[in-house]
């Protein structure tokens, strides 16, 4: 199984973390800096897997971030490649060239971005197994849930609006 | 009011996450400022009774918390409320902040069951069921998992794929908390698997994959199942899982192999995809292993892999050979140049993975040429790889007691060489083997005092500090066994030479002691000189000194350089003194010089023990540790005080000797030649390699409590650090009182060993070397420490033990064969007969509930009945099992299969039997009708074979016992080696 997926850029900033067996914060914290400064002191044209703790860490550059997964010894490497590239590409789908994103620092969708990755991680991968191999599915199934978030949101935005009329 | 009023202000000018991430971007005022003056605001909006307010808060929260790791269990109850929130999105929010901080200590826990049935029976909006299900697939606790089971299981036959495929997976979490949901669920789950929606049965399976590789054996019964995914599905995700279920079950059952083994090949040619090839790959040479075309087959791709530009490809290649390798070593050496050529690759995992296979394919046939190869490229690659080279080539040749090595002279020198190579950070393996070596072949002593004195003599070596270790054990080789050395006296100032004071004091002690020793050795040549001097002729000295000067014309040249003492050249270096010392040995009637033929080994030390070079070196050793009694180190301080208070007992008689020439020579020596005479004896006492279990044989002594619990010994002596050294210069310590006593004994030193250092002394061995005291029947591993023996019966075996070691090595380097294997082979073989089952039952306790859970469900047709789950319920399942039996035709294929499988198994096995029957009959409903046929056909026999299988068992269980007998006797036979 997948036992966390970390994204962080090149200079070791975390970007999205989530965990899948139990971590104290303290471990994560620490996990985390370990397997960055591991992976990027990588070289570019290196494999794509390192072996950590008796684990397995698949990780995988994307322009300007880097897609970490952890695995058990006996998983295949190859397919959480592949699921790692199923992620980058449902994210591009949202965002046009997701990964140069990182570069921009005032994008416009910043946050949809943080949350939206959430949300389709969570359609990918559940208990930490692959759980929605079609990206036209989990296409539709975020762009539900987003739409009932947003109609939320305007909801929101509108008793914010009357407020301020009232005031 | 205000209150009311701050909050509506939080409303409106609540920082969203947006500006929380544009700002900690941008970064105006510093990250953790930034941070810290985000969590205040939090703090106070989280109170909020706004719920867009809290939510919002709450997500910020989390998003701090989940790139910063802060703490953020305080908000544990906003989190409760916030997913109490009727509204979707705040919800949304309350689950994510759940899922990331809960954990199973999370107090509030208690309170969200409610919440959680309420949202996972909620029948409008599935996005909400399945939100909840994310959440408890993280957060599930034993408690959740057992009051939800009844919605988890409505769940599991939903309409809404979305919905049950989720449920699905979340099966996983709920098993391994709560295992009696095994009883509710698992059928459902099971019928799952023949769904036609494929996203169903790539959860079933995801599922199954992770239960079986925790405890394959119960899952064996699904077998055909699993076999129809195999064949039949399309889905490269599912065949993946499928392929790795199969690697765990045909390792059970031989039979499922026959099958397996085919459509596992067909996969592997048709696939055009890498990963399920790969795992194709890994599945056929990890577990179908004895089908030779399948393994060719997978040969063949593990070389397109190797031969890829690809570094994933090229590191998995050499991944799966190295799975190959125990079992098919010729695929690996086909493959050898491309093995071989990686080592230099620029990966360092690809290297390690290169190195790994290159040291599978050593043998005792080409370990030479192996070694010359990997020294080379560790000379060439970056210190680090360069370390796990050298320490891969040490485990690899000291493995079963140097099994690869034959020609010993070849390794020492290897090891020598390795020691010099400048990365090299394996100074403590190098110092054990040395050591080790030196105790357990006599044959190769002679060179290790070779390699022992180049390494003592070159003062760069000490300034590398990864080297003390290999100098110390160097020191110890050169005086335990100095009757080899060609030149003794250089070996007494390579280890007084100024730089010593580099190393640390526990080393230093070795050196002073090692000087002790090659003194006494030299001391003891030059009396035995002037003895048979009545009888020898200035003529055959004369050829002696010739023979001298023609073997090492290089260390005399060393010597000269070194020597302290200027004015001692003439005299102490053979080659210039050679004129002189034989005019005057002539002069005084050869009184100086000496053939020595008393060393009786093969390489005399042909140095002239003249009687001014025994007085330079007094006066060297002198000078040189003078300095030392004023150490602060206890070890040094006593080795230097007992060298000089020697020194200072003979130093006059000899020197009156000069003066009163032979007249009175007699008298006058008598005293300081037999202090010599009696050191020299002490110190010829051979050491030898001590056995693990050497301590079981010594005796309790009557009256003496043993303590079962050691613990209080770490109080006691946890922090000291007994330097290893004092392991093997212990013996010192017997003639230092030797000497004060004049009366060396040696036998009676031993025993007036204190022996409660000898405990403290094997209390901290056996603390550092725990690893070997389990191992110990084993008797294949040696520590290099040497625990002082207070038993006089290993004294007694020691001859024996010598003697063995001689044998030992003429068979190893005559007959070239393993020679080790003679005595200790057997008993090891029969302790691994006995370890196996016990690692093969290793899946542990945990599992146990589990795996109970799901046998009884999959095998007992209506165990949801019973309502007690241990065994009451068993006795009655089986006992209904017995009178169906005469009915149904419960044997079948895999029932037998699982009779097989039960042999693995040591616990409750007739009740487990009485179940796996059961199953076979359920089963039938859906079984593939050639399965059933078969079962058909061995129906007749079935009943017999039953009570067969008990006969069976009970054999094997007295087949048990006297084997278990027979793994502990050995342990006595084999004492040393």
């Amino acid at each position: 199984m997948i036992h966390f997926v970390i994204l962080n850029n090149r200079q070791g900033k975390v970007r999205l973390t989530k965990w899948y067996s139990t971590y104290s914060q303290k471990e994560r914290s620490k996990v985390i800096r370990e397997l960055t400064g591991i992976i990027l002191s990588r070289g570019p044209k290196l494999c794509n897997f390192v072996e950590w703790r008796g684990l397995k860490v698949v990780y995988k550059r994307y322009a300007g971030l880097y897609f970490s997964m952890c695995i058990d010894q006996d998983d295949n490497e190859l397919e959480t490649l592949d699921i790692i590239h199923h992620y980058v590409e449902m994210l591009d789908r949202y965002f046009l060239n997701v990964c140069e994103l990182d570069l921009i620092y005032n994008f416009h969708k910043v946050s949809l971005f943080v949350i939206l990755a959430y949300y389709i991680l969570d359609e990918l991968l559940l208990a930490g197994e692959l759980q929605e191999s079609s990206r036209r599915t989990i296409a539709r199934l975020v762009a539900a849930q987003d739409s009932l978030v947003e109609t939320a949101r305007e909801q929101a935005s509108l008793l914010g609006d009357l407020v301020k009329q009232a005031m | 009011m205000a209150s009311t009023t701050s909050s509506i202000m939080d409303t409106l000018f609540q920082r969203s996450l947006e500006d929380l991430i544009k700002g900690l971007r941008l970064q105006l005022i510093g990250e953790s400022a930034f941070i810290s003056k985000a969590l205040d605001e939090i703090r106070r909006e989280i109170k909020s009774t706004d719920p867009h307010t809290k939510s919002n808060a709450l997500q910020k929260l989390s998003y701090l918390s989940s790139l910063h790791h802060f703490d953020m269990s305080w908000a544990a109850f906003h989190v409760v409320e916030v997913m109490s929130s009727s509204r979707f999105s705040h919800k949304k929010i309350g689950y994510h902040a759940a899922s990331l901080s809960f954990s199973d200590s999370t107090p509030v826990l208690l309170l969200i069951t409610n919440q959680l049935r309420k949202d996972l029976t909620n029948p409008n909006n599935e996005f909400e069921v399945s939100l909840a299900l994310e959440c408890l697939s993280r957060i599930a606790t034993t408690d959740l998992c057992r009051d939800l089971t009844p919605e988890i299981f409505t769940l599991l036959s939903s309409t809404k794929i979305f919905v049950r495929k989720k449920a699905i997976a979340l099966v996983l979490r709920v098993f391994e908390k709560y295992p009696d949901a095994v009883k509710v669920c698992f059928k459902r789950l099971v019928e799952n698997l023949d769904s036609s929606d494929p996203h169903i049965v790539s959860a079933v399976v995801g599922v199954f994959c992770e239960l079986t590789s925790n405890d394959p054996k119960s899952y064996l019964p699904l077998a055909p199942e699993f076999y129809r995914i195999l064949v039949d599905s399309k889905n490269n995700w599912v065949l993946i899982k499928m392929l790795k279920i199969f690697a765990k079950l045909v390792l059970l059952e031989p039979r499922l192999a026959k099958r397996v083994v085919e459509p596992v090949c067909e996969h592997m040619r048709r696939t055009g995809a890498k990963s399920l090839m790969f795992e194709c790959v890994r599945t056929v040479v990890s577990s179908l292993s004895e089908y030779e075309q399948a393994v060719k087959l997978a040969v063949v791709k593990i070389r397109e892999l190797l031969l890829d530009d690809d570094p994933n490809l090229k590191y998995l290649g050499l991944n799966a050979l190295s799975i190959v390798a125990p079992k098919h070593l010729w695929a690996v050496l086909e493959n050898k140049e491309v093995v071989i050529k990686w080592l230099s690759d620029e990966d360092p995992n690809i290297k390690r993975e290169s190195l790994r296979l290159v040291m599978a394919m050593v043998s005792e046939n080409n370990v030479v040429e192996i070694c010359r190869v990997l020294v080379n490229y560790a000379l060439k690659s970056d210190p680090e790889f360069c370390n796990e080279i050298l320490g891969s080539i040490l485990s690899t040749c000291s493995r079963n007691l140097y099994e690869m090595v034959n020609d010993f002279d070849w390794y020492v020198s290897l090891l020598g060489e390795m020691s010099r190579i400048l990365p090299c950070q394996q100074g403590d393996e190098i110092e054990n083997q040395l050591i080790d070596i030196s105790m357990r072949v006599r044959d190769v002593r002679p060179e290790l005092v070779r390699v022992g004195h180049d390494l003592l003599i070159d003062p760069a070596l000490l300034s590398n500090h990864f080297l003390y270790r290999i100098l110390s054990a160097a020191a110890w080789v050169s005086g335990e066994y100095v009757e080899f050395s060609r030149n003794p006296f250089e070996l007494i100032e390579a280890l007084l030479q100024p730089r010593t004071n580099l190393l640390p004091p526990s080393i230093r002690a070795i050196y002073i002691q090692s000087t002790f020793k090659v003194l006494i050795f030299c001391l003891h040549s030059y009396l035995l000189q002037r003895e048979s001097t009545a009888s020898s002729y200035p003529d055959t000295s004369a050829l002696s000194e010739l023979a001298s000067k023609r073997e090492m014309p290089e260390s005399s040249d060393l010597a000269t350089f070194k020597a302290p003492h200027s004015e001692q050249d003439e005299v102490f270096n053979p080659r210039v003194s050679n004129q002189s010392s034989e005019e005057l040995s002539v002069g005084n009637g050869g009184d100086r010089t000496i053939s020595h033929g008393q060393t009786s080994t093969p390489v005399t030390s042909e140095n002239s023990f003249t009687y001014e070079a025994v007085v330079n070196q007094l006066n060297l050793i002198e000078l040189a540790l003078g300095p030392l009694t004023g150490s602060h180190d206890v070890e040094i301080l006593e080795r230097v005080r007992n060298l000089l208070c020697f020194i200072e007992l003979i130093k006059g008689e000899i020197l009156e000797s000069l003066v009163q020439k032979e007249e009175n020579l007699n008298s006058a020596e008598m005293k300081s030649s037999k202090i010599i005479k009696l050191m020299s004896d002490a110190f010829s006492e051979e050491l030898g390699p001590v056995s693990v279990s050497a301590q079981e044989r010594v005796p309790i002594p009557e009256g003496l409590v043993l303590k079962e619990n050691l613990n209080d010994l770490e109080m006691i002596c946890g922090d000291i650090q007994l330097p290893s050294s004092i392991s093997f210069s212990l013996v010192s310590t017997h003639y230092e009182e030797g000497v004060g006593a004049s009366l060396p004994d040696l036998q009676s030193k031993e025993e007036l060993e204190p022996p409660s250092e000898a405990t403290s002394l094997l209390a901290e061995h056996r603390k550092r070397h725990g690893l070997y005291y389990l191992t110990s029947e084993k008797n294949d591993i040696v520590a290099n420490d040497y625990p002082p023996a207070n038993d006089p019966k290993l004294h007694d075996n020691q001859n024996n033990d010598t003697e063995d070691l001689v044998k030992l090595t003429e068979q190893l380097l005559v007959s070239k064969k393993r020679p080790n294997q003679a005595k200790p082979r057997p008993v090891v073989v029969k302790l691994d007969g006995d370890v196996v089952p016990v690692s093969a039952k290793r899946p542990g306790p945990k599992d146990d509930s589990l795996s109970g859970a799901v046998q009884e469900v999959l095998l007992g047709s209506d165990t949801r009945t019973s309502t007690s789950r241990s065994n009451p319920s068993d006795k009655s399942s089986s006992k209904r099992k017995g009178k169906e039996k005469l009915i149904t035709d419960p044997s079948s294929e895999l029932n037998e299969n699982l009779g097989d499988a039960e042999k693995l198994d040591h616990e409750n096995p007739s009740s487990r039997r009485s179940k796996h029957r059961t199953h076979g009959k359920e089963r039938r409903h859906k079984s593939p009708g050639k399965i059933r046929e078969e079962r058909e056909e061995n129906g007749l026999k079935d009943k017999k074979k039953s009570s067969h299988r008990h006969a069976r068992h009970k054999t094997r269980q007295r087949a048990d016992v006297p084997l278990n007998v027979v793994s502990e006797t050995p342990v006595i036979p084999d004492f040393l080696l």
